[in-house]
């Protein structure tokens, strides 16, 4: 129906004698929400890292968009269109939230060492612009009130936006979002997936790991169960359920 | 009292000097978590350069202000191009490498660019020649002369520029994202690499000019004047906070208020047993200091987590 826009193949990466990731192989699709999920340990924060470039793999290629992805240079996948948040936030905490994401506008601006020391007519424009989409972003994700405010002085579910906020700044065709409903009521869950429905209406494809088993059924056209660095299934919630692997890769062996 | 304002003028002088070679420490340090121990002797390559560019020139018949503003040009240059290479060539092969290595290559980088400067220059004292204007102004009994009003302003606007730099440009943060956390900033799309090189550049230019104030403020440059240079701009970086911008002009500043006023009481102090000539010790005191009861500096923070 769609046209597959990342296709991970045979990705490997191992520490040591640790297999993180054994050959995974997944695709996803144009516009969709596609799920990661697996017990602790499973390999799906690797699976990110290797993708955004901040680990070299160790086998297999991605390719994104009919690209090969280029391995370890995180600023290139930024260039190409994959942005991605933290499972444990990493903000910028020094800097404001307003700044936060204005560096997320880095990718696609321009303005260098001249437009720094000068202060030409289109590096102030530039700035303007900058300035602007960086608070149409925090409109967007509900925390305007708070742009001048240090990020580290954000509530945590606000520093939680704000990171998805700084992603969206880099203007992603893929967005991967590590747990972020991670320590979260049920109120800033609800508004958590209205805001990632939000994110694939305006036409850009999810990646998500999630351990919130109801947000992800919920909120997913097709899921992936990762364990032991190997994929064990791959298909849409309903189905992803009823998987006897996946049933004893949660509950362990006991029901086999 | 006249000594008092004196010593008080010629701190702020030597102060703003200090603050722009400490600029250059605290940038390099608030990015990779390195002290370039080298940066001393770039400001003495710029004080050498300018210095030789006045001395072609002074017969030329132009006029003063366009000698030392070519002389300036010439120094700027040549240490931007020290700078970005020192750090191309000694210190990004070692970016992954245990602190330690870095540190030592920083001393081997200094004491190879002084030996190389004396090859260059010669290991004579350059007296600068005397075309700089002597006139002085009064000022509650004091005197100030016009080239040390030159260098007050001088560095202020410096500093002013490079703090309007990294908090108000798209280049400024980008290196404010890249200092809290590398990897991070990467995947914002900024070229960590190219950041650091910049920095290595900026840091370079200031010291370039702050080698020609020195120069010109005690009429002389020598292949070793950096060394001592370098140390006390270091202080001052330590005593502000090191990688703190603010930190490294306050301690600038601070440092050349002590040292001045040290130097002016010292002699009344020990009852004449130690002369102005000992004006070298505040510095090294306030380090030791500093260490030992604030470690984190004047407006430092805790250095935070890296991820």
């Amino acid at each position: 129906m769609s046209s597959v826009l990342l296709d991970a193949r045979a990705i490997a990466k191992h520490f040591g004698g640790v297999k993180a990731l054994h050959d995974v192989s997944l695709s996803i699709n144009q516009g969709e929400i596609y799920g990661l999920i697996g017990p602790n340990g499973a390999g799906k924060t690797t699976f990110f890292n290797v993708l955004t470039g901040l680990y070299h793999p160790d086998g297999g290629e991605l390719i994104f968009a009919g690209e090969k992805l280029p391995a370890s240079a995180p600023h290139k996948v930024a260039k190409r269109g994959i942005a991605r948040t933290f499972q444990n936030i990493r903000l910028f905490a020094n800097m404001s939230a307003m700044e936060n994401v204005m560096v997320g506008c880095h990718v696609r601006t321009h303005a260098g060492v001249f437009g720094a020391v000068v202060h030409d007519r289109r590096t102030t424009a530039e700035e303007v612009a900058i300035r602007r989409r960086a608070e149409e972003l925090l409109h967007y994700v509900n925390i305007a009130d708070r742009a001048d405010d240090l990020a580290r002085h954000l509530s945590y579910g606000d520093q939680r936006r704000l990171e998805i906020a700084r992603a969206l700044a880099t203007d992603p065709k893929l967005l991967a979002l590590d747990e972020p409903a991670a320590g979260m009521n049920g109120t800033e869950t609800e508004a958590l997936r209205e805001l990632i429905e939000g994110i694939r209406k305006d036409g850009i494809t999810v990646l998500l790991i999630e351990h919130d088993v109801k947000l992800v059924m919920g909120l997913c056209d097709r899921v992936a169960v990762l364990d032991y660095g190997e994929k064990i299934c791959e298909d849409v919630p309903a189905v992803v359920q009823k998987d006897p692997k996946v049933i004893e890769a949660y509950l362990g062996g006991s029901l086999a | 009292m006249d000594i008092f304002i004196q010593q008080i003028i010629n701190g702020l002088v030597l102060g703003s000097i200090y603050a722009l070679v400490a600029l250059g420490y605290t940038m390099v340090y608030g990015i990779m978590g390195l002290i370039n121990f080298a940066h001393g002797e770039v400001v003495m390559i710029g004080a050498m350069v300018a210095l030789m560019v006045i001395k072609l020139l002074v017969n030329s018949g132009l006029p003063v202000f366009i000698i030392i503003l070519i002389a300036l040009a010439a120094a700027v240059a040549v240490c931007m191009a020290v700078g970005y290479s020192i750090e191309r060539i000694a210190y990004r092969p070692l970016r992954r490498a245990p602190k330690l290595a870095p540190l030592i290559t920083a001393i081997g980088v200094s004491i190879i660019l002084q030996n190389l400067a004396m090859l260059v220059w010669g290991r004579n004292y350059h007296a600068f020649p005397p075309i700089l204007p002597t006139s002085e102004h009064d000022i509650f009994g004091a005197t100030i002369t016009s080239l040390q009003v030159a260098i007050v302003l001088i560095a202020a606007l410096m500093m002013t520029g490079l703090i309007i730099l990294i908090h108000r440009t798209r280049l400024g943060r980008a290196m404010r994202a890249t200092s809290e956390n590398p990897p991070i900033a990467q995947l914002m799309g900024v070229n960590i690499n190219q950041i650091i090189s910049f920095t290595f550049v900026i840091g370079s230019a200031l010291a370039a000019v702050a080698g020609l104030m020195v120069s010109a403020n005690y009429s002389i440059a020598h292949y070793y004047m950096g060394f001592m240079l370098g140390l006390k701009a270091f202080t001052a970086a330590v005593l502000g906070g090191i990688g703190n911008i603010a930190g490294a002009v306050l301690g600038g500043i601070l440092l050349g208020l002590i040292e001045s006023l040290g130097a002016g009481y010292i002699g009344d102090l020990t009852g004449g047993f130690l002369g102005s000539h000992y004006q070298d010790i505040f510095a090294f005191f306030v380090l030791i200091g500093v260490l030992i009861f604030r470690p984190s500096g004047l407006i430092g923070e805790k250095v935070s987590e890296r991820a």
